[in-house]
């Protein structure tokens, strides 16, 4: 039977969307690339991250805020569903500066927003010495942090494999080791695989991360997307060393500890180097010293997914009815938005959330 | 504690080294750490930091990391080690995960 | 940040006698190596240990005495208990040595990283007291230790080889369990003349087997169903061989079938990889140089593909010259004369590898493991996970990485990336070339992030306000 939806990239972003859609009861088809496909599911940090996001643009700080009140329902239907917990734990997280001044503007940016959001942002600002209490393991340099109650992680790996099982378990079939190539509209939509084979849904959501830059318009799309490195560290697994997540190190459920990250415009380059491993050591020395003898078992770099001002685009094709675009760059954070809201968006139902400011007529040349 | 190891010196009148291992004094030939720990009888080196299970050299060649060690509070492979008088080992600390 | 012509990577037969022949060249010749004496893992610390257990090791193993001896002279300088991490852009390598870091550029680099002990995961495996075969001689070799309750289980010369040694030091092992059949040695005589070459290695596995009967030592032929048991540590080998149920109780246990290329190097660097479907094994596509994909490095030696020790010598001696030739140390028609008998001897050398490689066939059963035994022993992963992950679609080892966890730990999937490679391919209906390996990235070993963070001099400051 020809499946409702067929939708390109069974990354967390395609299998988040799919997963919703398959929970409203929908028939879906996901087209999954092969086993060196770039894939930021495989290597991103796993934050479930609320700070910093939408400075500029509160509707992305709600949504943001959304999902992340959303994570918890849905890591615990997913976990329950699989058997697989998922590490989620969303008791805050923190913004190390060593600086004093960074984290005196940042801290203002942060009230500014606060005021956009009404007042509803709950960060709190922890001197040397209140941090240490909450992180005994920091260093004389720390100067401070911001602690941001909305924060969190997850264990991305796990989320990953729960939703590829999960979504199989549903009724969902996902094809792995395809390559869409082409897509034609009219009377529903048919797609062209690599191999020669053909593929027909009555919709289409293009969430195939860096595959949308190509494939993309040939759907009516501008998907102004492009890779951006980011380099991480990951150690030895340890006793437990901090209690919260940071932007740029965590500890994850299984004892290693995670270190990142470079944002680098390198093109498709996702090669890691010696000299940003070593800048990145360096800081998560800075920050917990008992590092400096942990010893460094991986590195890796993965490609973010970034439009041009950062935030992410949904798009619902204006040449083909039908067709969805759906891209960016905080795929774990928003995991729970997207199996969550999204469905009622693509349904274009009474619920459907207000996404107008992530069409990506924005980046139109007026 | 007395151990008894199933493996034997050839030459038992080699060099002698003190080595600490878990806070006690172990007197072991010089020479490949993991072969002196080996001789003492000390089994096993380490638990899994997964699933707590005991391990022990496996490949002697610095490939497979299961005789890693602690010293100087860093886990490092004993089979690349030569053992040094005074040289404090421990087992890698690791956290009940259970 | 040191400069040398060519930079070597592991101090065997190859990175030995790649070493002599460049310097002889003319060439500046830095070589790193990871153990504190040179010799690799065949000629492990010969120089200290020829004259006090020689002749218990045999020929075989003092043959790497003038290897290592040769290694003195002006233009090589020696690194030993260097660990080699990280290799950017081809030839600069960073290594630890003595908790510091350190870097080197070379404008050619040769890895003579050898080979490792072919995993063979079988239910027991990670049980202490469980070994492979290699490091049971690596402990009698370097340390003069040796096992007084031991079972050797598996295939391959290097079983025989142990158990002799074992029993002149006047420890020989419980038993032997063989997996080798009949059936495998009749299927290797069907490999022509290298089958008359691999005959005269026969009659040397010949008279150890005679030394082993005359020791003692019970073997068991085609044995299956192969366990380690025991609680913690290994106390019993099980199997069935003849025709019924053995449990031979023990204490050590090493295991042995065959040797595979360590391509943790190459693969880091980003060099084409081959399936040789006769060894079971990936390794790096060289020339008949050694070049590899990338021109600047080059590869020799049992890590570009397993053909023992003197042909490793010989391909060391070989891309040694070729080197030399890329870099104007010598010309063409030296180059001609000095690698043409290398060249004819390395042929004599690798002729019976067929025919070896088909008398000791892998076990089979380790190949394929059963569901509830663990392949990445690092990380706790078993066969029967791997299978669920080609279940949920994994096509390759890097999805399996992600989805389970299997060849994340700090041993980066030596341990079981030919066996998820295997599993996911026979999973899938797929060859192991189209399955692919594990993507290495660096560090190729552990490196302390003290260590690490050492290389920048960037304040940690700036790296902030970049943010």
């Amino acid at each position: 039977m020809q499946p409702d939806y067929a939708i390109i990239g069974g990354g967390v972003v395609g299998l988040s969307v799919a997963w919703g859609l398959l929970k409203r009861g929908f028939r879906v088809l996901v087209l999954d690339g092969g086993d060196r496909t770039y894939r930021a599911s495989r290597g991103n940090f796993g934050l479930i991250w609320v700070q910093s996001k939408g400075l500029n643009e509160p509707a992305y700080a709600r949504w943001t805020r959304n999902s992340a009140a959303a994570w918890a329902g849905f890591a615990a239907e997913l976990a329950d569903a699989t058997g697989m917990p998922l590490g989620l734990n969303q008791a805050g997280g923190f913004d190390y500066h060593l600086d004093e001044a960074a984290l005196e503007r940042r801290v203002a940016q942060y009230e500014g927003l606060k005021a956009a959001l009404g007042g509803d942002y709950p960060f709190e600002v922890l001197g040397h010495n209140a941090l240490k209490r909450e992180e005994p393991n920091i260093g004389p340099r720390v100067a401070g942090a911001i602690l941001h109650h909305g924060d969190g992680h997850v264990n991305p790996l796990r989320l990953l494999r729960a939703l590829a099982g999960d979504v199989r378990r549903l009724g969902g079939e996902v094809r792995t080791g395809v390559e869409v190539i082409d897509v034609v509209h009219g009377d529903g939509f048919t797609l062209t695989l690599a191999d020669g084979g053909t593929v027909r849904a009555a919709r289409v959501v293009l969430s195939a991360g860096l595959g949308a830059m190509t494939l993309g318009p040939k759907l009516g799309f501008l998907a102004p997307v492009r890779p951006q490195r980011g380099q991480v560290l990951v150690t030895e697994k340890l006793p437990k060393l901090m209690n919260r997540p940071s932007g740029i190190i965590r500890q994850v459920d299984e004892g290693g500890v995670q270190i990142g990250d470079s944002n680098e415009e390198v093109g498709f380059d996702d090669g890691v180097t010696l000299e940003t491993a070593a800048a990145i050591a360096a800081r998560a020395v800075a920050v917990f010293p008992a590092l400096e003898r942990a010893q460094l078992v991986r590195s890796w770099a993965a490609l973010r997914i970034m439009s041009p001002d950062g935030l992410p685009i949904y798009q619902k094709s204006p040449t083909m009815p039908g067709a969805s675009l759906v891209t960016c760059h905080s795929g774990i954070t928003l995991a729970a938005a997207h199996a969550r809201f999204l469905p009622d968006w693509l349904e274009d139902t009474a619920e459907a959330p207000d996404l107008e400011v992530f069409r990506e007529d924005r980046f139109a040349v007026s | 504690m007395k151990t008894v190891s199933p493996f034997r010196e050839l030459d038992p009148a080699a060099q002698r080294v003190t080595i600490r291992w878990q806070g006690r004094d172990l007197v072991v030939p010089a020479g490949n750490l993991a072969a002196a720990l080996l001789v003492a009888g000390i089994m096993p080196f380490r638990h899994t930091p997964v699933s707590a299970a005991p391990r022990g050299p496996f490949c002697m060649m610095g490939a497979c990391f299961d005789c890693l060690v602690e010293i100087d509070g860093v886990n490092r492979q004993a089979c690349m080690i030569e053992a040094a008088e005074g040289m404090a080992v421990a087992m890698p600390r690791v956290e009940n995960r259970e | 940040m040191t400069a040398a012509d060519l930079v070597i990577i592991g101090a065997g037969p190859a990175g030995m006698a790649a070493a002599r022949t460049a310097a002889d060249a003319g060439l500046s010749v830095l070589l790193l190596d990871e153990q504190p004496r040179p010799g690799g893992q065949i000629y492990r610390d010969v120089e200290r240990v020829a004259p006090v257990r020689g002749a218990l090791l045999g020929e075989d193993y003092t043959a790497g005495l003038p290897l290592a001896r040769g290694l003195d002279g002006d233009r090589i300088t020696r690194v030993p208990g260097a660990t080699v991490w990280s290799i950017e852009n081809g030839t600069r390598v960073a290594w630890t040595a003595e908790g510091r870091v350190r870097q080197a550029a070379g404008r050619r680099l040769l890895l003579a990283t050898g080979a490792l002990e072919r995993p063979m995961p079988l239910p027991g495996w990670t049980l202490h007291g469980v070994m492979t075969a290699g490091a049971g001689q690596i402990l009698l070799k370097q340390s003069g230790i040796v096992s007084g309750n031991a079972v050797l289980v598996g295939a391959g010369p290097l079983l025989y080889l142990v158990a002799a040694q074992m029993a002149r030091a006047g420890s020989p092992p419980r038993a032997l369990v063989e997996t080798q059949t009949p059936r495998d040695l009749s299927a290797a005589f069907r490999h022509g003349s290298g089958a008359l070459r691999g005959w005269r290695l026969m009659l040397k596995g010949i008279g150890l087997l005679a030394e082993l009967r005359r020791a003692g030592v019970p073997r068991h032929r085609a044995a299956r169903s192969i366990a380690i048991e025991g609680t913690g540590r290994a106390e019993a080998v099980c199997f069935q061989s003849g025709g019924r149920r053995h449990r031979v109780t023990c204490d050590t246990v090493y295991l042995h079938h065959g040797v595979v290329p360590n391509t943790q190097a190459s693969r880091a660097i980003g060099v084409e990889h081959r399936w040789n479907a006769g060894q079971h094994a990936f390794e790096p596509v060289t020339d008949a140089d050694g070049r590899t994909s990338l021109r600047t490095v080059f590869a020799a030696g049992d890590g570009a593909g397993i053909g023992g020790a003197k042909a490793a010598e010989l391909a060391g001696r070989v891309a040694a010259l070729a080197i030399a030739r890329d870099l104007g140390a010598i010309d063409d028609t030296a180059l001609a004369a000095a690698t043409r008998p290398l060249r004819h001897a390395l042929a004599r050398e690798r002729a019976p590898r067929a025919f070896i490689d088909a008398a000791y066939p892998p076990f089979a059963e380790a190949l394929l493991p059963a569901d509830d035994t663990i392949i990445c022993r690092c990380e706790e992963v078993t066969a029967g996970a791997i299978r669920g992950f080609a279940r949920l679609g994994c096509l390759g080892p890097n999805q399996a990485k992600a989805f389970g966890r299997v060849g994340m730990g700090p041993c980066q999937g030596r341990s079981c990336g030919l066996t998820v490679s295997a599993i996911l391919a026979r999973e899938n209906g797929r060859t192991p070339e189209e399955t692919g390996y594990f993507r290495i990235r660096p560090p190729l070993k552990p490196v302390t992030l003290g260590e690490l963070a050492a290389l920048t001099a960037a304040d940690e400051n700036e790296i902030d306000r970049r943010r």
